[in-house]
């Protein structure tokens, strides 16, 4: 069998290549207000369900809203909301993984049996009944992606944590008299930091796909905020009319999520973590 | 082996005992009243004295654990209350629906699997071939579309653009097409990434090279490397399982593909919360059977898990 070596040179080239690809799609939603060739929440009778002409790049909708400024200003919610989500279920998963993992005891055991009590429920099913129960809304829905996200970093991070307790440097800190919380922020978590960073970076995808297919079912971002999800779902009765209304925010989809799933792979496969976590 | 099924049975129980907390909580803490919730699903006009009534019928009126606790028992001899819309018995409902759910994910799981196992196992074989190259991509493309956007983008080119399927299916084997479809294509995507990569691993062993090395055939080879890649193909796959009751829910919701999931986002819509708590709690309880069926499964296929009590 040959093998085409894959060099760190490589890996490098084509991590920043999807670093810049990235950072082009983040440029864009922080000035999406500015790139729109229209209002974006600008109805009009005598536009509706027009195909693309010169002004208006992608056609307009059924309300006869300017497509193109409505996937410009979705970038915004799609990209600031999942990148906003990973944040904080980063830091929350990791915090109490930490913890759990460092006291054990009492804190272990509460921490680990809530995740596991959790995680018995498939992802999108409970999302699905949280942001149904509680209604639309960009807030509610990160809740609902939120309760059960953390739960990865919790366990990656308490795991970790378990593995570095015994090294010798934790206990050499512990016996210079350091605090708990010295050794958590200075010794361990410089340790775990890179690994756990990699695990957030894929997850940027996922939770991208989470909230789209929330807003898409009516149970996330509502009407008249744009987002990729509801637009997609808001436009789809009139699919064989105005088919661009569709595509257009399909393909903005396609290409961030799979922009952002590319730069976690290349993050992961040039910094060499082993076992990348699926869900 | 009968020890660790006895403790896996009885952490089981502890964690039903919490996810059907949790799924009560959720509904006690939806924003409303319930009795006016109820009244609404059924359209009657609200007032002051009809509240108060219903309150009391519907048993609002006790603490919070009694209500919990009497649902509990309840939903143990398979009473999940009826309907806020039309008074049916939540469980027959969801028992008519679940064999529609369960029609569509099975065949999704398998054509996936169907599809990917023969692909990861060439792609493996014949790394960073042009076969390998592309099979990489589509998968990569796979995995990265949602549910929704795959059943768009179907619906687009298959009814609209070609005309091969009618935009409104029914539950006939044509109406199936669309929604396994879309339920199999990022699912078949996740297999082939991650098969081929366990099926990479256990080629680069050292017992693969030995084997070679004394002139055993390729196949035979082949057969261990399988064997041994099973736990972890298993555990791929039961990961799925959540996936799939997910997006069985966006796909049935699209397609009007009469299972658990359109009937979930229905309540969802009417506010039917006895429908929706229902729901929750049996697909819960379905995941957690399926994934301690998995978890026994491997002590079946690797007898050293017996002895020392099983996988993770």
């Amino acid at each position: 069998m040959k093998k085409r070596v894959k060099t760190r040179e490589h890996l490098r080239r084509r991590l920043i290549l999807f670093l810049i690809l990235a950072g082009i799609l983040v440029l864009i939603s922080i000035l999406a207000p500015l790139l729109c060739p229209n209002d974006p929440n600008a109805t009009s009778a005598a536009n509706m369900n027009k195909p693309p002409c010169a002004e208006f790049p992608f056609g307009t909708d059924r309300y006869g809203r300017c497509v193109c400024s409505r996937v410009l200003m979705g970038s915004r919610t799609s990209i600031y909301s999942a990148v906003a989500l990973v944040a904080i279920t980063f830091v929350v998963g990791m915090a109490l993984g930490m913890l759990a993992g460092w006291y054990g005891g009492v804190i272990d055991t509460l921490v680990m049996r809530t995740a596991d009590v959790l995680l018995a429920f498939p992802q999108m099913v409970l999302a699905i009944a949280v942001a149904g129960i509680l209604g639309g809304g960009m807030g509610n829905a990160m809740l609902a992606m939120g309760i059960t996200g953390w739960t990865l970093y919790a366990r990656l991070a308490r795991a970790q944590v378990l593995a570095l307790k015994e090294e010798a440097y934790v206990h050499a800190a512990r016996l210079s008299g350091c605090s708990s919380w010295t050794i958590m922020t200075k010794t361990l978590l410089p340790n775990i930091l890179g690994s756990m960073l990699v695990t957030a970076a894929t997850q940027i995808g996922v939770m991208m796909i989470g909230i789209a297919g929330l807003s898409f079912l009516g149970i996330g971002v509502t009407e008249p905020q744009a987002e990729w999800g509801s637009m997609i779902n808001s436009s789809r009765a009139y699919l064989q009319l105005a088919p661009w209304a569709v595509l257009a925010p399909a393909i903005a989809t396609i290409i961030t999520v799979m922009i952002f799933n590319y730069l976690g792979d290349c993050i992961r496969d040039y910094l060499d973590v082993e076992g990348g976590v699926e869900r | 082996m009968g020890k660790y099924i006895l403790r896996r049975l009885v952490h089981l129980v502890f964690i039903m005992i919490a996810v059907s907390f949790l799924t009560f909580l959720l509904m006690y803490l939806s924003p409303g009243d319930a009795a006016a919730k109820k009244l609404n699903a059924q359209g009657v006009a609200v007032s002051e004295e009809v509240l108060e009534k219903t309150r009391e019928s519907m048993g609002l009126n006790r603490p919070f654990l009694v209500q919990y606790a009497d649902w509990v028992l309840h939903a143990l001899q398979g009473d999940l209350g009826v309907s806020y819309k039309d008074g049916f018995p939540v469980a027959e409902k969801l028992y008519k629906a679940l064999r529609y759910t369960a029609i569509l994910a099975l065949t999704s799981l398998a054509l996936a699997f169907a599809v990917a196992l023969p692909l990861s196992i060439l792609t493996a074989l014949y790394q960073d071939t042009l076969l390998d190259d592309i099979t990489r991509f589509f998968s990569f493309v796979g995995n990265s579309l949602p549910n929704f956007l795959i059943s768009v983008l179907l619906m687009y080119f298959l009814c609209v653009r070609w005309h091969l399927l009618p935009l409104v299916a029914n539950q006939s084997v044509k109406g199936l097409i669309m929604p396994c479809l879309a339920l199999s294509i990022p699912i078949c995507g996740r297999f082939i990434r991650q098969f081929r990569a366990e099926i990479l691993e256990q080629l680069g062993k050292a017992y693969v090279s030995g084997a070679t090395l004394r002139g055993v055939r390729q196949g035979y080879v082949l057969k261990n490397v399988l064997h041994n890649s099973s736990i972890t193909i298993l555990t791929i796959v039961g990961l799925s399982i959540g996936t799939l009751l997910g997006g069985s829910v966006v796909v049935e919701t699209i397609f009007r593909w009469p299972g658990l999931g359109k009937l979930a986002m229905d309540a969802i819509s009417n506010r039917d919360y006895p429908v929706i708590q229902g729901f929750v709690l049996f697909t819960a309880t379905v995941y957690v059977l399926i994934n301690l069926i998995i978890d026994i499964a491997y002590t079946w296929i690797d007898p050293r898990l017996r002895e020392t009590g099983g996988g993770s």
